[in-house]
Formats: structure tokens, C-alpha cells, sequence
């Protein structure tokens, strides 16, 4: 140990800065992307409404194309371009965060199942996934090989 | 007037989602997605009891399609899952696939019970 650490008083650890702290501008544009992305999917669950007890395809779509579309774009801007600090927050966190839904996957399986349709609410359930899964991991992988290319060209 | 419902909601919704995902995960250390795996079934839970109390349909729309549909996310689920996985920690991707879905599901019926003892 050095004479200058023996010294120096057991200095107590940087209080970390609340993490809520400076974020004002991210929480305007996560709240702007949110509507955003909630209008959207409000507008296709008017255009494509979901029969009671039907499988909830609309829904499915939207968390599928949700799911590939944050893929390409954080794979872009994580590991592509340099970008505005706010893209993240406004078109991840909030467009993309605003479109998808957990709880409507949740009770749209609680629904189906209340109503008779068990069948029904397992194909949702484990397709959702899946294909939730599948379009991320394609979507990521399909980006990283056109950024790839892009750098070599 | 269901436009602006829905717009209300999601206004709050996802920086509900952002801020409490940041507070959560500046109290943990681990690599486990803790954030959106609380904000997500707390979600599921609130849209159940929505349900359950069959809630009148503005409500539906302020809080379940604008608040718990701006709240909640299956992209940031996904994402994170995916990165997890290609960080080497599968065993954690599997868990919060498997605990986000059954979480999930439990958090939406304990809500419709809820909301049909309560309201319904």
C-alpha cells in the first residue's frame, strides 16, 4: 500500500448521481414516441379488429414487427452510426416501446381461455414468442451483415 | 375524443416505463433485465384488473390501450432477451423468457380476479 492511500481518509464512495437526474429531454421524447407508437397501434386495432374469441393476429403483428424493427434499428445505432442522443430514447424507448404491449399479449390469452378457447390462447401465447424472438435475432443478425458489407464496400 | 384517450395515457405510460426501468437498474448489478421484467407483469396486472372490473370504455382506453399499452413492451422484452443470449448468458435469456410469460400470465389473472372481487 502506497503512503498517500495509508493517508488519505477511507473516502466514503461518490454518492452515484439519481438516475433519474438530467433526464428531462429523454422523458419528452420517450412521452412524444410513446403516443406516437400507442396511435399506431390503436389505429391497426381499428382497421383490424379482433373477433371475441378469435386469435389475436393484429396484435401478434404488431408485437412481431415491433420486436424485428428494435432489432435493426439499436443494432444501427449501437453498432453503426454515431446518433443523436435523444434517437434512442424517442424511437426505441418510446415509438417502438409505445407500439408493442406485454399486458394487452397477457390478457388477450386470459380472455381467450375465460372464453373457451385454451386452444386458441396457447397458439397465441407460443407464436407470439416465437416469432417475437425469431423476427429480433433476424432483424439483428440481417443488420449487422448490411453494416458489415457497407464498411467493406 | 378516444384518439386523445389513448395519446393521454401513453403520455404517462412509457415514461412511466423509462423512469422506472433506470431506477430499478441502477439498484441492481446483475445482468438480468429486472426493469423490464417489473414493468411488464406490473403492467399485465393493471390491464387485468381493467378487465375483471370490465372497466366503462373510456377507461379501457386511457388506461388500458394508452397507459398499460405504453407502459408495458414486447420489443425491449425481445431485444433484451436476444442480448443475453448473445452474451453468453442463456441460461438468464431463458429466464426471463419463461418468468416475463408466466409472470405475465399470472399478473393478468390475479388482476381479473382482483377486478371482478372489487368492481366487477
Amino acid at each position: 500500500m502506497s503512503g498517500t492511500e495509508t493517508q488519505s481518509a477511507p473516502a466514503a464512495a461518490p454518492a452515484a448521481p439519481h438516475p433519474w437526474r438530467g433526464q428531462g429531454p429523454a422523458v419528452a421524447v420517450v412521452a412524444a414516441g410513446g403516443a406516437i407508437g400507442a396511435c399506431a397501434r390503436y389505429g391497426m386495432g381499428l382497421l383490424w379488429p379482433t373477433a371475441h374469441g378469435a386469435f389475436p393476429w393484429t396484435t401478434l403483428v404488431i408485437n412481431v414487427v415491433g420486436c424485428a424493427v428494435i432489432g435493426a434499428f439499436l443494432v444501427t445505432v449501437t453498432e453503426g452510426f454515431t446518433a443523436h442522443p435523444l434517437l434512442r430514447p424517442f424511437f426505441g424507448t418510446g415509438v417502438l416501446g409505445g407500439f408493442t404491449t406485454f399486458s394487452t399479449y397477457a390478457v388477450d390469452a386470459q380472455k381467450l381461455v375465460a372464453s373457451g378457447h385454451p386452444g386458441t390462447a396457447l397458439a397465441y401465447l407460443a407464436g407470439t414468442l416465437t416469432a417475437a424472438l425469431l423476427a429480433v435475432w433476424a432483424a439483428a443478425r440481417l443488420t449487422r451483415r448490411l453494416l458489415l458489407a457497407r464498411r467493406r464496400a | 375524443m378516444n384518439w386523445l384517450l389513448v395519446v393521454a395515457g401513453a403520455v404517462l405510460g412509457a415514461p412511466l416505463r423509462f423512469l422506472t426501468d433506470r431506477a430499478v437498474q441502477s439498484r441492481h448489478t446483475t445482468g438480468f433485465p429486472w426493469g423490464t421484467f417489473v414493468i411488464n407483469v406490473a403492467g399485465c396486472l393493471i390491464l387485468g384488473t381493467l378487465t375483471g372490473a370490465a372497466a366503462p370504455p373510456h377507461l379501457q382506453l386511457l388506461l388500458g390501450t394508452g397507459l398499460c399499452g405504453a407502459l408495458t413492451t414486447y420489443s425491449t422484452f425481445s431485444y433484451e432477451t436476444l442480448r443475453l443470449a448473445e452474451d453468453g448468458a442463456g441460461l438468464l435469456a431463458l429466464a426471463n423468457t419463461a418468468g416475463s410469460v408466466f409472470a405475465g400470465l399470472g399478473a393478468a389473472w390475479t388482476g381479473v380476479a382482483l377486478g371482478q372481487a372489487l368492481w366487477g
